[in-house]
């Protein structure tokens, strides 16, 4: 393929797995404009000694296998090579890496749940794998808890016909630095579904990412988060359609409230020439409770065939709608009552996708928490 | 036995004067109905009254038993016992009206209505007005065609049961099943005791079904003539000509 079919928004792409092929970013650079380097704690520049300090422990589904490998493990980095700086230093600093294996034709009987959790001092790099094999079902929940300076790879390779679905929560304490890449890779009529909540942790980056390598490929990515003063929350989203008949549909829903709130949205969705029959949707909204918050939404759409079966984005910040208020007061309903059930309202659709009851209600009770701050 | 008393009122949005020295007195056990041409202040009359943030007192006072509204808020005015429904009823995604009906509920009593109670009152309250029971479970107002916006309306009347009503064109936009459905349940609701309805409407056509006790020609932002049931007559023969040619 020649440079002048190569999409504009991956013109300045570089992919690979040495650090050194990367420059220290310096803020300038459209990938990190948003981003407040100074708080990442030296994850882009290389400053920050891995320690360890992140303890991963997973609870499996009896059918799922459960590895902890060594960095050189030939599984590793076959579905994503780092795009970016801190990927890359991820990838060149993990010690030991975590590999889920649903084998073929097997449904896990119970959500997988990997623990993440911060011990506080210093920083760590992590890499977890998860392998669905052909015609395989699982759900797998990744929970983000504690303190932690971390950087880590999560490679999600779904086989032909096989489901995975995916909560990821980032439910970080207060001064926690994260910082990830989520990346699927979807096999012939493979299903995908991203479920991504994010509330707690100083700086959290997150750019899940979805690549199909076979038609028939169908990829939700849903998203909440829930913005409090201090808080840099950023999300990057990027699904590339290289091949036929492949569907995507991305809807990330946040609300912010407090001085310096900092929600970054970015949706790159690539429909390639090759990517005839594609269907996509993306939708970011940003409920902005309090004044001082601030939400930077980006959706970007690149379409380089001319068919497509559908391809849309929508985005949109705005505050509470004082007509809302307004209904809901005029029939007796204090104002904070009816804040409460208009953010609700706002989420309501998204949790109820979320596939794990006990999740579900924790996001639920996540949020009422948020807003009874 | 409750009173709403306006006195005097003065209403403004931005630099303009809409209501411009309004007095009425409405006690329960009687219906009024406030008509005029478009233009004339009715609605804002009725969204000041409730509150609104986009109109502004400029002077007078409005009473609700003796106690000022106008110094309370929104959702306290309606805890008060008054009731606004609205021309437009507000589409809020997300809250269902089952949900957004028991916090209303649960807000004007002071006190959870029981599950089951609950359930009963308004699967007997969406029977009288024809709603589909499955509208409990839609998002209030949400892609509901006007009619079933006013129905809406008027289910939180029955199930709220305020002491005055302030029913701003509830029945513009009906047609004449929907508009005889509505009258059914503001007549249910004023055959209770201690109630009081203000009408605000631009048609005669509603009148037939609820028959005021007085009638109040507005123009101009203000009362122009006020009589019984007989006045709506004239109009209806005459329309609303001769005061607005008075009031320009």
């Amino acid at each position: 393929m020649g440079l002048e079919t190569k999409p504009l928004s991956t013109l300045h792409e570089v992919s690979s797995y040495s650090v050194e092929d990367f420059p220290v970013p310096t803020g300038r650079e459209e990938e990190w404009r948003f981003t407040p380097l100074s708080r990442l704690k030296g994850l882009h520049n290389g400053t920050a000694a891995g320690t360890g300090a992140v303890v991963v422990d997973v609870d499996a589904a009896p059918e799922v296998t459960v590895e902890t490998v060594a960095r050189d493990d030939a599984r590793l980095g076959k579905a994503y090579v780092p795009a970016d700086r801190v990927s890359a230093q991820a990838f060149t600093s993990f010690e030991k890496a975590t590999v889920l294996t649903v084998p073929r034709m097997t449904a896990a009987s119970r959500p997988t749940v990997v623990n993440v959790r911060g011990a506080g001092a210093g920083a760590a790099y992590g890499h977890i794998l998860v392998t669905l094999e052909p015609m395989a079902e699982a759900v797998l929940v990744l929970d983000h808890r504690g303190s932690a300076v971390y950087a880590d790879n999560v490679e999600f390779v779904v086989g032909d016909g096989a489901t995975l679905k995916v909560v990821s929560l980032q439910d970080w304490d207060d001064d926690a630095v994260h910082v990830s890449h989520h990346h699927a890779s979807l096999g012939k009529d493979a299903t995908f579904r991203s479920f991504v909540v994010t509330l707690g942790g100083d700086l959290v980056r997150l750019s899940p990412s979805v690549s199909y390598t076979a038609p028939g490929g169908d990829a939700d990515l849903t998203g909440l988060y829930f913005v409090d003063a201090g808080q840099h929350l950023e999300h990057r989203l990027l699904v590339e359609h290289t091949v036929p008949n492949c569907r995507s549909n991305v809807t990330y829903k946040g609300a912010l409230q407090g001085d310096e709130a900092h929600a970054v949205w970015i949706g790159d969705v690539i429909i390639r020439a090759e990517a005839e029959g594609t269907d996509t949707y993306e939708l970011n909204r940003n409920l902005i409770l309090t004044d001082g918050a601030r939400a930077d939404s980006v959706p970007n759409l690149e379409i380089l065939t001319g068919e497509v079966a559908g391809a849309g984005h929508a985005s949109a910040s705005g505050r509470l709608d004082d007509e809302h208020l307004f209904y809901l007061q005029a029939r007796g309903i204090p104002f904070d009552e009816a804040r409460r059930l208009v953010v609700h309202g706002f989420f309501a659709q998204l949790i109820d996708r979320i596939e794990v009851p006990e999740i579900r209600e924790r996001v639920l009770s996540a949020v009422e928490a948020e807003l009874a701050r | 036995m409750s009173t709403l008393e306006i006195r005097d009122l003065h209403v403004s949005v931005g630099d303009k004067e809409i209501l411009r020295g309004v007095d009425l007195k409405v006690s329960s056990g009687e219906t009024h109905a406030i008509m005029g041409p478009n233009g004339s202040g009715k609605s804002t009359l009725a969204y000041a009254v409730a509150g609104h943030p986009k109109y502004t007192i400029t002077s007078g006072s409005v009473l609700l038993d003796g106690e000022d509204l106008l110094s309370m808020s929104v959702d306290e005015r309606a805890r008060a016992g008054l009731f606004l429904a609205m021309q437009y009823p507000v589409e809020v995604p997300g809250v269902s009206v089952s949900n957004f009906l028991r916090s209303a509920i649960t807000a004007v009593r002071g006190e959870a209505p029981k599950l089951r109670e609950f359930a009963k009152d308004l699967k007997a309250g969406m029977d009288a007005l024809s709603i589909d029971p499955a509208f409990a479970q839609r998002n209030t107002n949400e892609g509901f065609s006007g009619g079933e916006k006013k129905r809406h309306e008027i289910l939180q009347l029955e199930l709220l049961k305020p002491k005055i009503a302030v029913l701003d064109e509830t029945d513009s936009g009906l047609d004449v099943d929907a508009l005889r459905v509505v009258s059914e349940g503001i007549n249910r609701f004023r055959s209770r005791e201690d109630t009081g309805v203000l009408l605000i409407t631009h048609y005669t056509r509603i009148l037939r079904y609820v028959t005021p006790d007085f009638v109040h020609v507005f123009a101009g932002g203000r009362v122009v003539e006020e009589g019984g049931p007989e006045l709506a007559e004239k109009l209806e023969a005459e329309g609303y000509e001769a005061y607005t040619k008075a009031s320009a």
